[in-house]
């Protein structure tokens, strides 16, 4: 469904990615790993359009995305949910929302999308008028995750969705995370959160300084974490593993 | 000695100053750019006003109807032709551009008509009064706050009730993140333009009203008052920016009814005064927006 091939990238002087290739599979859940700065993010803003790369090809259904722009990717079925969410602080829930249906134009559709939301975060109901600014980071998080459904993605990209979050919500976002990929939403996850992730992954791929390091299933991963285990142990000590 | 006569008057002119602040604001909302090409599009609005009239001899509502689009016209294409190409590159680079385009539209003022003042039509309405309780109002006063006033409201409801308006919010906000969700830079930044050049256009008409001429030069004042009405209500956000109008426009009133009469000349000098005043004690103006997003890269 998405590949990428031989991906490098820049930041002004600073170059954060120096070959990165890796597929994701049509009904895949697949996570990118590593240590700050090892590429993740950047990976992820490549492929949305916000960073362009400065080598490589990237193909989403057969199609090149390669000098697209941020609003023409989303329209390819591609949505991202940042580091941080990026929800609209001055707009309320309900404005955050009407803006990920951007691409959509069917009203009936709307409502029934919306309906599906309030299903799936009971609690942005109640917040349905309240700023976005004013939500709590777990509420800010599943607005984020619900404006990037209204869009009906075929790929979802998640950034560290689980970071600055209590534990019982890390555990809800987990779980709905599970339950996306279940309904056969294809899942591109970004996590710090190594172990709970190769939890719930198909396959995973560890970056290391802008390279890609291991790649395979949780267990194969998890077997050759144990002899390269150094680069996880390093930053995140290893009960994270 | 607050009399009704100054009281409509402060109004007028309040009214005018946050239509005039809500087109530079609305623009720098989005691209973080202090257009002071801004002011020329004023001026273009009265050549236009001035220019038709001397071609056709319509009717003058209609005149100002095309005095107005021609604003519009002129504040897009200079999005389309002089932002645009440089919109990625710096926001220097966008300053200087509308610092061109400020020198060009002038100069082509000067060229095409005359570096001298030229007569505008205004309807008879502008130079009758109307006795409101007692007072005498001239109606062109009244048509200002009426015009301003059915502005601020279509404004707010384009801004709260279409996708439109509300992605022009989102895209103040958090500009990158309002792409990703599917919503082209170029139709934001082009509406934020439209509806700067259409502020232009209004006020243009009514600015124009008080002198009844048009020069080259006319832009510059009203772009003056939409920089100190920002500095007062904060230039992050609209509602600053209505606010900072009315405060200057109610300030400079009670320093015109203060002031002894020798001292009238150096109104703008104590308003000056006030302004650094209100920058020492409250930097980000009146109106605070804590949301305010970074720069479109």
């Amino acid at each position: 469904m998405l590949t990428l091939t031989n991906i490098h990238a820049k930041y002004g002087s600073i170059t954060a990615l120096r070959g990165i290739s890796l597929e994701v599979k049509e009904g895949e859940m697949v996570a990118l790993i590593g240590v700050n700065g090892a590429g993740k993010s950047t990976t992820l803003a490549t492929i949305a359009g916000t960073l362009k790369p400065a080598q490589g090809t990237i193909t989403f259904q057969g199609v090149s995305l390669v000098g697209s722009k941020p609003e023409q990717i989303v329209r390819k079925g591609i949505a991202l949910v940042p580091e941080g969410r990026d929800i609209f602080p001055s707009l309320t829930v309900e404005e955050n929302l009407r803006l990920g249906a951007f691409t959509r134009n069917d009203r009936a559709e709307y409502k029934r999308d919306m309906d599906e939301m309030f299903a799936l975060f009971p609690i942005l109901k109640n917040r349905l008028n309240q700023l976005g600014g004013t939500l709590s980071g777990g509420e800010q998080q599943q607005l984020a995750i619900a404006r990037a459904l209204m869009s009906h993605p075929k790929l979802l990209m998640l950034d560290e969705p689980s970071l600055g979050l209590a534990p019982t919500l890390v555990d809800q976002i987990f779980e709905l995370i599970v339950t996306l990929h279940q309904r056969g939403v294809t899942i591109l996850l970004v996590e710090q959160n190594v172990e709970r992730s190769l939890e719930i992954v198909d396959r995973a791929y560890l970056l290391n300084t802008g390279r890609l390091e291991v790649e395979g299933t949780p267990a194969q991963l998890q077997e050759r974490i144990d002899i390269q285990g150094i680069y996880l142990g390093q930053h995140k000590g290893r009960n994270s593993l | 000695m607050i009399t009704l006569d100054f009281l409509i008057n402060a109004i007028t002119l309040g009214s005018l100053y946050a239509l005039i602040a809500l087109g530079l604001v609305i623009v720098y909302g989005i691209l973080k750019l202090a257009n002071f090409a801004y002011g020329e599009f004023i001026m273009v609005g009265g050549y236009a006003l001035y220019m038709i009239s001397t071609i056709a001899p319509l009717p003058w509502l209609i005149l100002a109807i095309l005095a107005v689009l021609t604003a519009v016209a002129v504040s897009y294409f200079t999005e389309l032709i002089a932002f645009r190409p440089v919109r990625e590159k710096s926001l220097t680079a966008l300053l200087i551009t509308s610092f061109a385009v400020s020198t060009l539209l002038q100069n082509a003022a000067l060229i095409i008509v005359s570096p001298r003042a030229k007569a505008v039509p205004l309807p008879q309405l502008f130079s009758t009064s109307i006795n409101i309780l007692g007072s005498d109002v001239p109606v062109r006063n009244v048509l200002t706050i009426i015009t301003a006033f059915a502005i601020f409201g279509l404004l707010t409801l384009l801004l709260r009730k279409t996708v439109l308006g509300i992605a022009l919010r989102a895209a103040a906000d958090n500009f990158k993140m309002t792409r990703m969700l599917g919503v082209p830079a170029n139709l934001v930044i082009s509406a934020a333009f439209i509806i700067s050049g259409l502020l232009a256009g209004v006020v243009s008409i009514f600015w124009v009203g008080r002198t009844a001429s048009v020069t080259p030069t006319i832009g510059a004042a009203p772009l003056l008052v939409a920089f100190i009405a920002c500095v007062i209500g904060g230039m992050n956000s609209l509602l600053g920016a209505v606010v900072g109008g009315f405060v200057y426009g109610f300030l400079f009133s009670f320093l015109s009814l203060l002031l002894p009469q020798g001292l009238l000349d150096y109104r703008e000098a104590f308003m000056f005064v006030i302004v650094i005043l209100i920058l020492l004690f409250r930097p980000e103006g009146l109106i605070r927006n804590k949301y305010s997003g970074e720069r479109v890269g």
